[in-house]
């Protein structure tokens, strides 16, 4: 990263500019820096640095809408959330959702990135553009079309399917409390496989097509080339492709609710379904109830973090690993 | 990005086979190698076409419903519409009001777009470029903000949006759709013109350019590459937003965009499934056919934000 080798910079220079002035001086010597800082800093502060701040508060409050008034109640909000079984559903879903989707889609992504990057393989980008395309197309939609390709009279999938003779019974797939996760997961899955397809090829661009040359001269066959040369090289790019897609299985609500809602019986409620059902209410069936759902959305925030943040030491270890790695290349 | 070492040989199997095999017969066990190499080429080619096609059924399927009658639309795989239903699209345009959702998601993609781009091309010039105190801090909070999940800070936005008086325009949607610190395009500016040489700017101002000058016409112009990659991921982002969008129109339906309007329109006219299938295909088909005719450029876009 270029921003490594500016911090070493910086610090050199704000060694230096630290005998040269006061902070005051440094301050009005860089006042531009901070202008151009500014409007950037002012939509950060306002709508992410500020309200991952102030959903803390909420979470303290009794707050039943915006045109109430809201109570402090301090923890009680916690307490309910920690004996709320549907909290621990979701809660569970969610894990369950990013553990299946995510090598789901890392692994196809990766064998279809593989299959693509494939020097003799015709018109690949072509096929790249096909597989792109889920990703671009709004989330919402896509789940309100798929709603009709998988339905259970007459659609699409299920048409197909009877006429293959591979199913007697058209499957209810989104209705049927067993089928929904995963069926969920699939249509997420097809969604996002372009992206990580799109990372992978990137990855792969690294592998320099010589060493390919060179293996295949020394007499190694494709399924060698494969594990001893583009695996290793690649694998310091899994660590951060995983973290960026097990960001990507936690930001799952246009989908889930387009697609099902959270039902049928809460079989597929994730978290941001939760906290969006608790927070905003069901029209004639429950209030509400903004400071609960905050309560749970920070309970839960705070698990996410933890597990990016494991995942970044573990990056760095994998990232520390690939300097000695190249290191040890350069010599030899 | 995808062909790497396509020699003559391997592309053209038949010449290969032929020419080279009488004159240089110790290498004919390579080239029988190469040459079934090139075969499973054209064997993955043919077994990629039809995948392809099942990959993006659902929006051919969806594309054809559009055009279809309602009882059409569940008899049968076909996709070819026996007499097309324009009228469809008609009514998804005016009387499920998609034409209106659809001219605000333009606007509020076009105003984040202006938005995001300029402020985290200055933010990431400063960045990049200079160094001052605070700049340190603010570097680690916009890259903690990677793992803020947007679920997490939609109440208190709602809350703010309202209590700053911009609820009642699409004002407060583009800002708030703009207002996630965009990490990966701020340091993406950050990181280019930290790489750029010094002599720049110092040829600049020996000519007596300020600092918004040298930044505006020395720097902003070579920074072209990275503002077509910034302009493609807020595209993505904001033409795709979902939960802000429905969050801040709950109450001001006008406000809607196309994907909040659309599960609107779900809710309202659940059984028209031809006039949903046309709204769907209004909402999806203007991305689509934007990524087909500039996915270079997305793809670069994408694959430059994991290098990153």
């Amino acid at each position: 990263m270029t921003l490594q080798s500016d911090r070493y910079q910086e610090l050199a220079r704000s060694a230096r500019s630290a005998a040269a002035g006061s902070l005051g001086r440094r301050i009005v010597r860089a006042r531009w820096c901070y202008l151009f800082v500014l409007p950037s800093l002012t939509l950060s502060i306002l709508f992410t640095f500020y309200p991952a701040v102030a959903s803390w508060w909420i979470s303290l409050l009794d707050w039943s809408g915006f045109s109430s008034v809201p109570v402090y109640t301090g923890l009680d909000n916690f307490r309910e959330v920690l004996g709320d079984e549907y909290f621990w559903g979701a809660f569970r879903r969610s894990f369950i959702f990013m553990f299946a989707a995510v090598p789901l889609q890392l692994g196809i992504s990766l064998i279809v990135a593989i299959v693509l990057n494939d020097s003799k393989l015709r018109m690949a980008p072509f096929f790249r553009t096909m597989f792109f395309i889920p990703v671009v197309t709004t989330a919402a939609i896509v789940g309100i079309v798929m709603t009709f390709v998988l339905a259970q009279h007459n659609g699409p999938v299920n048409t197909a399917l009877m006429d293959l003779g591979l199913i007697d019974q058209p499957v209810d797939f989104l209705g049927n409390p067993d089928l929904a996760l995963p069926t969920v997961i699939g249509v997420f899955v097809w969604k996002w496989m372009g992206l990580t397809m799109i990372y992978w090829l990137a990855a792969l661009q690294v592998v320099p097509a010589d060493v390919y040359e060179a293996a295949r001269v020394d007499g190694a066959n494709r399924w060698q080339t494969h594990w001893r040369i583009t695996m290793p090289l690649i694998m310091p790019f899994a660590a951060i492709i995983t973290l960026i897609g097990a960001i990507g299985a936690l930001n799952v609500f246009p989908l889930i609710q387009t697609l099902t809602g959270g039902g049928p019986f809460f079989a597929t409620e994730v978290m941001e379904i939760y906290i969006y059902r608790t927070a905003f209410g069901v029209e004639g069936a429950t209030a509400p109830r903004l400071g609960y759902a905050s309560a749970a959305g920070v309970w839960f925030g705070i698990c996410v973090m933890l597990i990016a943040l494991l995942q970044g030491l573990a990056a760095r270890r994998v990232a520390a690993m690939r300097r000695d790695l190249q290191g040890g290349g350069a010599r030899s | 990005m995808t062909s790497t070492s396509t020699t003559t040989t391997t592309r053209r199997p038949d010449a290969a086979a032929g020419g080279a095999g009488q004159s240089r017969p110790p290498r004919a066990s390579r080239l029988t190698r190469l040459l079934r190499r090139n075969s499973r080429g054209k064997v993955t080619t043919i077994l990629l076409l039809p995948i392809c096609v099942i990959w993006i059924y659902p929006f051919l399927w969806m594309v054809s419903a559009a055009l279809k009658t309602d009882a059409e639309i569940f008899s049968g795989l076909g996709l070819i519409p026996s007499d097309p239903q324009w009228d469809n699209f008609a009514r998804a345009w005016n009387d499920a009001n998609m034409g209106q959702y659809f001219v605000n998601t333009v606007l509020i993609t076009g105003g984040s777009i202006a938005l995001v781009v300029m402020s985290a091309a200055m933010i990431g010039y400063a960045l990049g470029r200079y160094s001052f105190p605070g700049k340190r801090i603010i570097l680690v909070a916009y890259i903690a903000t990677v793992f803020v999940p947007e679920g997490y800070t939609v109440i208190p936005i709602f809350d703010l949006v309202n209590t700053l008086g911009l609820a009642e325009s699409l004002l407060g949607v583009t800002l708030a759709v703009s207002g996630g610190a965009n990490v990966i395009v701020v340091l993406l500016f950050a990181g280019f013109f930290n790489q750029l040489p010094k002599e720049l700017e110092e040829a600049a101002v020996i000519d007596g350019a300020g600092f918004v000058r040298v930044f505006w016409k020395v720097m902003l112009p070579l920074a072209k590459p990275v503002i077509a990659t910034a302009i493609i991921l807020q595209f993505m982002q904001a033409w795709n937003a979902y939960l802000l969008p429905l969050v801040l129109t709950l109450s001001r339906p006008e406000l809607r965009t196309l994907s909040v309007g659309m599960t609107a329109f779900q809710g309202q006219y659940f059984n028209d499934w031809s006039g949903m299938a046309a709204a769907a295909t209004i909402s999806l088909v203007p991305i689509i056919v934007v990524f087909v005719f500039l996915q270079r450029y997305f793809v670069d876009a994408v694959a430059g934000a994991v290098k990153q």
